[in-house]
């Protein structure tokens, strides 16, 4: 598998295929297999989200290999409506699609950097990385 | 891929085989119910062993699945969540609160002759 993948999401099935390519990448990584499940439940979050609020979009996903770390980084894109109040969304149990309203705050819990970027009207980009120590 | 669901006796047990679509296990929970009251179940057993991840989705749609066959008067349990799925379940906040879980299929076997045993006279 290359380092760098995307998968387009329109269904709930790609919802799953972004996922696994994510685990796969987490093991190139050098992920331990809870940290791969870690960023695997994650990017299921986003995808979702990515379904539900704007009904399609992309998952990036790549590799990141540095001096003394190495780690995987996702980036999401979708232009549906955007996020109207960030830091609310972010919150655990405030939803506006009746979800559990877990998904972005549970994603942020799940990785170790989390950014959404969001304009009503235009669309939203999360970019969210895990890491870990070379030795 | 739709879940096989094998009639034991007085339980069904849904033996999911690999990683599920939101579809497959909405799918699932519709046929669960529907086979509750063809076989007259007193006992369901939901083994997602094989499952590498679980969502938000899934949890809430196994909840919901595990609350709608208890009130339709069949026992449930959840066997097999990884030790991995657990930890991420966690730090995603989700809980399956109110659902019966156990570690693998024997031990949900084993909690559903316990729980049924002490039904009085419904036993068959």
């Amino acid at each position: 598998m290359a380092d760098a993948t995307a998968v387009t999401i329109t269904s709930d099935l790609d919802v799953v295929s972004a996922r696994q390519a994510g685990r796969e990448l987490a093991v190139l990584a050098g992920f331990s297999q809870g940290d791969q499940t870690v960023i695997a439940a994650a990017i299921s979050e986003i995808a979702r989200n990515i379904l539900i609020y704007a009904r399609r979009g992309e998952v990036h996903l790549r590799l990141a290999v540095e001096a003394d770390r190495s780690g995987v980084i996702v980036v999401a894109t979708d232009q549906g409506p955007g996020i109207a109040d960030v830091e609310r969304s972010m919150q655990d149990g405030v939803s506006t699609s009746g979800g559990l309203g877990l998904g972005l705050g549970g994603a942020k819990r799940l990785m170790d950097e989390f950014h959404v970027d969001s304009v009503p009207g235009t669309g939203t980009t999360i970019t969210m990385k895990k890491w870990r120590r070379r030795v | 891929m739709e879940v096989p669901i094998l009639k034991q006796g007085d339980y069904l047990i849904a033996s999911i085989q690999s990683a599920l679509t939101d579809a497959d296990l909405t799918q699932l929970r519709v046929s669960l119910g529907e086979r509750v009251g063809r076989f007259r179940s007193k006992g369901v057993i939901v083994d997602v062993t094989a499952l590498d991840v679980m969502d938000s989705f899934a949890v809430r749609t196994l909840r919901d699945l595990a609350h709608r066959t208890c009130l339709r008067g069949a026992e449930t349990v959840i066997v097999g969540i990884q030790p991995d799925v657990a930890f991420a379940m966690v730090q995603l906040g989700l809980t399956l609160k109110g659902v019966a879980t156990a570690l693998d299929l024997e031990e949900g076997l084993e909690f559903l002759d316990r729980q049924l045993k002490g039904r009085s006279g419904r036993r068959g």
